[in-house]
Parts: structure tokens; C-alpha cells; sequence
């Protein structure tokens, strides 16, 4: 009897980087530097974008020298194309990393807590930054984005779910005038509203028509996000409601809405951070005010991107400086909704 | 052996359940209300076009084809109270075009680039945080971007603008009749580019991640280098999503109005030297003629902004025939 010897073979990576390959690429970015640094110096190159492109260049042409020698002209395509698309990844994220820099920066000079608690009732947007406040306008913003929240959530879950579980005959067409919607101009929102409401009825601009004309940009996202996550709910569980006698009905309420409610609450959130920031269309329906006002139906309201457009428009270092702190202050809200919708729509990805 | 009589208890046999599809009262009230409500987009969309059909309905009247193709706005009232009116989208759309054309040919290939290296590049931890990032991008105000793009990137924007006149100056889009730099086209197509990035981006990388898996590997059995297989299998299978995503970030662009409006000089007239202080955007001009228009100037701009509607919708629409065709075929 002959004993069979069996010997597991060891996994092996040859595509893996080997320890030359590391050295090769550590020392051609460290030579494309080294280069890079030279030439701005030499030349009469200045700022940081021309170093940044240079590098790019320099890196290329470095490594490609490498890349040659072992791999060819193919290798030297296939290196050029990963380091392009690392090119535009870096710039968006530089991008973003700018915007995000520069609000926090300039934005926190004139952070106080006054500016927080106080309104702009005695203030204008041309005195230094000290005494008033955005308090008003943080008050109006919510209130606002409250009234979207009434209208839209309802209209935008309940079109999801006509997408998802009815699948009636209009589903084609609705589908497709929800993607037509999302694309609707917020300043279109803003001249819809005063149109139909402010020019035939009595109702003059208040929060509760800027709330309507937000509504209009706030049901598509709802929709959107909505329906996918009903969408990722498992056929099993409304099968499962269907079978144990459960009607329609009581399999969507108890259901399928309960298996999807973080990813609702995602989608709910994401369209709060879609209009929290709109301003063209409160131009149009809600005015502005530098007081509290907190009748919905009646009367000018403040709101955040209001005063950033009155500070930006009014053109003094002074008035630039609230349009700055005004904008921190809204994009630390959208930033914070934008961190719960996250969280929400990961624990929905995990229980699925 | 005589037949056991046990006389079976008798059993009720159940009357035979009426089957029917006939839904329950309470299903059908259920239908009903979600299918109402499905139809609020129709309603709001139709809403939209016939209020702004009927206050711009004099407008279109008086005006008739030069309302498109005219390039004057001005309004006149002589000494007897009579209010005289031209008004002309010409010179505004064809800013609107120009702009929305150079954030299209600079957001392209930056979003497919970022699209690809998500895709088949981006280390899995790395991956995680960018697409994060370009959501973020996704939610930031139209008004950030308008103050950002005045502030930060307009100074840097206007040494670019400088360079390229310097450069290429002798091709006639890159001109200027005097060396004004400041709220160019080329400044707002810059700041329209950053905001159309996120969505050509995530378009693109949702398509790109839905080449069949089969035909990536089949590339690599070949023996294609990586960009080799891209070459071959992803952009040819993913570029109507690109398409697709790419009039997507149009549509945007035709709409932008605040960030526009901050870093463009509106000037009435048809301007194609996009390095020069002088463009034109529909959504802009609204905001701008808003505050002090009169009752005749209003349903002007309501005109105005009915023929921006339907311009983003047909651009809208046209993408996502596009894109749902391309994603249906990779099934």
C-alpha cells in the first residue's frame, strides 16, 4: 500500500507588488519631488497648483523610465492610466477639502455666541460681527424645512411605494416624471409658487409658501432614495406577510415599512440636505426678515441662505464676513444631517 | 366478515370558499390613496407649465420668435403711462449654453477618471471615504459654491484665464477685447464643473461597476494589463452611461442660479470669448431683473423661466432614456 502524499499548495500572489516594486515606486514619487521642487524653484513658476501639476508630469515621466525597462510600452500606458485617474480623484478631493477649509476658516472669525442667541433686529449685515445674530434665521430654516418635511416625506414615500409594491400601469410613467422633476430648476420652484399662489390668492410670501416651493425639489430625492431601499427589502418577507393571510395593506404597514424605516429616515434626511441650503427660490416666496416671525402663514421670514445672499451681495468686508459665518453655521447643519443619514443607511445595509 | 357500520359522525363539509382577486376594502384604500398620491409629480409638473404658461402668456404674444431669438431686455414707459417692452432670451441662452458647454468638457473627464480609479483603483479602505466625499459634494449648497467660487476661485481663475489669453489668445474663443478677467464665463463654467463633478461621478461609477464581471476577466485571461481591460471592456460597455450622466450634469448646469449669479457678469449680449467679463444664464437674469421688474417685466421672466423648464426637461429626459438603456443592457 502506497501512502499518497498530498501537499497543500501555499496560495501565491504573483500579481502582488514584490518588495522591488515598492522601492521602485517610493523612489520614482521621491525623484518626481526632488524634481518637482527644483524646476518651481528654477523657473518662474509660483502658487501651488503649477508644483501640483508638475508632479503629476514629473512622476510620470519618471516611473514610465522604470516601467520601461521591465514591462514595455504597455506597462507604460497602464501606469499613465492609473496615475490619470489618481489625478482626478486627487482634485475632487482637493476641491472639497478647500470648500470644507475655507468655510471653516473664514467662517470662524465671526462665530460668537451672540451670534447664535441674537437676531439681526438691531443689527445690519454692515456692522462688524460682535452684536446680533442669526437666531432668527436659524428659526426660520427650520421652519421651513419642517414644512417640506409635511408635504414631501408623505408624497415622496407614498409615490415610492406605489413604485415598489403596487407597480401599477402608470409605474413607467411615473418613474419617469420623478426623474423629470428632480431636474426642475429651484429657481422655476420659486417662480411656480409666487405664480400660482402669491399672484391669485391673498396669500402673500411666508414661510409656509417657501415650505410648498421647497417641497417641489425635496419629493424627487425622497422618491429616489425611498425606493431603493423598499426596493432592497427581501421578496421573502412580504411573500412570508402574503401568505400567513395578511392583507396588502397590512403587509406594507407592518411589514415592509418597519424592515425599511432607517432607510426611510435616510431618505428623509437627504432630502432635508438637498433644500436646507436653497436660496434662489426663497427670493421668490419667502422675503426676508431680520426678526423672529414665527407665524408660518403670514409674514417675511429669515432663514440662513438669505442672509449669506444679503451679506454676499452687499459687497463691504463687513457684510462678506456674516456671509461667511452664516454658511459655516448651514453647512454644520447639512454636514450633520448629511453624518445621520449615513448612519442610519449603514445600519440598514448591515441588517439586510 | 359483514362490512363494519359505524355510521361516521357526519361532517360539515364546509361551504367552498368563493375565490376571488377582488382586494379587501381596506387594500383597496390602500391602493388608492398611494396611487393618488403617485400622481403628485404629474400634477406638479403640469402645475408648473400652465401657471407659468398663463402668466407668460402675453409675453409669448407680443413677443412671438423674438422672445428666443431677440437679444434686447428693455422695458420703456413714455410720458403718457404706455409701457413699450422688448424682450429677448437670445443672448442669455446662448450664455446658458456656453457655460453649462465648459463645466460639461471639464467635468467629463475629471468625473470619469474619479469614476474609474473608485471603481477598479481605490484601495478598499481608501474607496470607503472618497465616495463619502463626493456625496458630501453632492449636498452642499448651490449658495457655498457661489461664495467659495467668488472668494477662493476666482482669484486663482483669473491668473488661469490670463495664461490662456496669453497662450492661445489667437484662437478667437480665448480673446478678450480688453484684458478684464474678472466674472467670466470661463469662471462661472469653472464653478458649474465643481458642482456637476458629483453627479457625472456617481452615474459613471454606478455603471462602470456593472460591467459583467465575465468579460473583466476574460480580458485579463487575454492578458490585458489593467487599462488594457478598461480599454476594452468597461468605456466600451459604460459610455452611454457616461452619456447618460453627462447630460444629467447639463440639466444641472442650465439650472444653476445663485452660484452662477455670484461669479458672472450679466451682460445682454451674445458673447462667445469666455475669458472676457461679459455671459448671459436664463436663471441668473431672473434673479437679477426680479427685484425691481414691473408687473409687464414679471410674466417676461415668468416666460423666461417656463422656457428654462422645459430645456432642463428635455435635456433631463433625453439623459435618462440614455442611462436606463445602457444600465438595462448590462443585464
Amino acid at each position: 500500500m502506497t501512502q499518497t502524499q498530498t501537499s497543500a499548495a501555499t496560495p501565491t500572489r504573483p500579481w502582488a507588488p514584490t518588495l522591488k516594486d515598492r522601492a521602485l515606486t517610493v523612489t520614482s514619487i521621491l525623484l518626481a519631488v526632488i524634481l518637482d521642487v527644483l524646476i518651481v524653484a528654477v523657473t518662474p513658476l509660483k502658487g501651488k497648483i503649477p508644483y501640483f501639476f508638475l508632479f503629476f508630469i514629473l512622476w510620470f515621466i519618471v516611473d514610465s523610465i522604470f516601467v520601461y525597462r521591465a514591462k514595455g510600452q504597455k506597462g507604460v500606458r497602464d501606469g499613465l492610466a492609473a496615475k490619470v485617474t489618481l489625478f482626478g480623484a486627487v482634485v475632487v478631493v482637493m476641491v472639497v477639502a478647500s470648500i470644507l477649509w475655507e468655510t471653516i476658516h473664514r467662517g470662524l472669525k465671526g462665530i460668537n455666541l451672540e451670534f447664535f442667541t441674537g437676531t439681526l433686529r438691531n443689527t445690519s449685515l454692515f456692522d462688524p460681527l460682535g452684536s446680533g445674530g442669526i437666531a432668527h434665521a436659524i428659526v426660520g430654516t427650520l421652519m421651513l424645512i419642517a414644512i417640506a418635511i409635511i408635504f414631501a416625506v408623505p408624497m415622496g414615500i407614498l409615490t415610492a411605494l406605489y413604485l415598489t409594491e403596487i407597480k401599477g400601469k402608470a409605474a413607467g410613467l411615473i418613474q419617469f416624471l420623478v426623474q423629470a422633476m428632480s431636474g426642475v430648476p429651484s429657481v422655476v420652484a420659486g417662480l411656480f409658487i409666487y405664480a400660482a399662489i402669491i399672484l391669485n390668492t391673498p396669500l402673500r410670501s411666508s414661510a409656509f409658501l417657501g415650505g410648498l416651493a421647497l417641497t417641489i425639489l425635496m419629493v424627487p430625492t425622497v422618491t429616489r432614495t425611498s425606493q431603493e431601499v423598499l426596493n432592497l427589502v427581501p421578496r421573502d418577507l412580504r411573500e412570508a406577510g402574503l401568505a400567513m393571510g395578511a392583507t396588502q395593506w397590512k403587509t406594507v404597514a407592518l411589514v415592509v415599512v418597519p424592515a425599511a424605516r432607517s432607510g426611510l429616515i435616510t431618505a428623509t434626511i437627504l432630502g432635508v440636505a438637498r433644500i436646507a441650503g436653497e436660496t434662489a427660490p426663497l427670493l421668490f416666496t419667502v422675503g426676508v426678515f431680520d426678526s423672529y416671525n414665527f407665524n408660518p402663514i403670514k409674514g417675511d421670514q429669515g432663514s440662513l441662505p438669505t442672509v449669506v445672499w444679503r451679506g454676499l451681495q452687499g459687497g463691504t468686508p463687513e457684510s462678506i464676513q456674516w456671509a461667511w459665518s452664516t454658511i459655516l453655521a448651514l453647512l454644520i447643519v447639512v454636514l450633520i444631517m448629511f453624518v445621520i443619514a449615513r448612519a442610519f443607511g449603514t445600519r440598514q445595509m448591515k441588517r439586510k | 366478515m359483514p362490512p363494519m357500520s359505524v355510521d361516521a359522525p357526519e361532517k360539515a363539509i364546509p361551504q367552498a370558499r368563493k375565490i376571488t382577486t377582488k382586494p379587501r376594502v381596506s387594500d383597496q384604500i390602500f391602493r388608492g390613496v398611494v396611487t393618488a398620491f403617485s400622481f403628485s409629480a404629474l400634477v406638479i409638473l403640469s402645475l408648473i407649465s400652465i401657471f407659468l404658461l398663463i402668466q407668460g402668456f402675453n409675453t409669448f404674444k407680443e413677443q412671438g420668435f423674438g422672445f428666443i431669438t431677440g437679444f434686447e431686455w428693455v422695458t420703456f414707459v413714455d410720458e403718457n403711462g404706455v409701457e413699450t417692452a422688448t424682450f429677448g432670451l437670445q443672448a442669455m441662452l446662448v450664455g446658458t449654453l456656453v457655460i453649462s458647454m465648459i463645466a460639461v468638457l471639464i467635468a467629463v473627464p475629471l468625473s470619469v477618471f474619479t469614476a474609474l480609479f473608485l471603481t477598479f483603483y481605490a484601495p478598499e479602505g481608501l474607496k470607503k471615504y472618497l465616495v463619502t466625499v463626493i456625496d458630501l459634494m453632492a449636498a452642499f449648497p448651490s449658495i457655498l459654491y457661489g461664495l467659495w467660487g467668488f472668494f477662493v476661485l476666482m482669484p486663482m481663475a483669473e491668473y488661469w484665464a490670463q495664461l490662456i489669453n496669453k497662450w492661445f489668445g489667437w484662437i478667437y474663443i480665448f480673446d478678450v477685447p480688453q484684458p478684464i478677467f474678472s466674472r467670466s464665463p470661463f469662471i462661472a463654467g469653472l464653478v458649474l464643473t465643481v458642482m456637476i463633478i458629483p453627479i457625472i461621478t456617481s452615474v459613471s461609477r454606478e455603471v462602470f461597476s456593472q460591467t459583467p464581471l465575465d468579460r473583466i476577466q476574460a480580458a485579463y485571461a487575454l492578458g490585458a494589463t489593467k487599462w488594457g481591460m478598461i480599454r476594452a471592456v468597461v468605456l466600451p460597455f459604460g459610455a452611454g452611461g457616461v452619456v447618460g450622466g453627462s447630460m444629467l450634469g447639463l440639466g444641472r448646469a442650465f439650472g444653476e442660479t445663485v452660484a452662477v449669479f455670484s461669479v458672472l457678469n450679466i451682460v445682454f449680449r451674445s458673447n462667445f470669448q469666455i475669458l472676457f467679463t461679459q455671459g448671459g444664464n436664463v436663471a441668473s437674469m431672473i434673479i437679477q431683473k426680479w427685484g425691481e421688474a414691473t408687473p409687464k417685466e414679471v410674466g417676461a421672466l415668468m416666460a423666461a423661466g417656463l422656457v428654462l423648464f422645459f430645456l432642463t426637461l428635455i435635456v433631463n429626459f433625453l439623459a435618462n432614456q440614455v442611462v436606463s438603456r445602457t444600465v438595462k443592457s448590462g443585464r
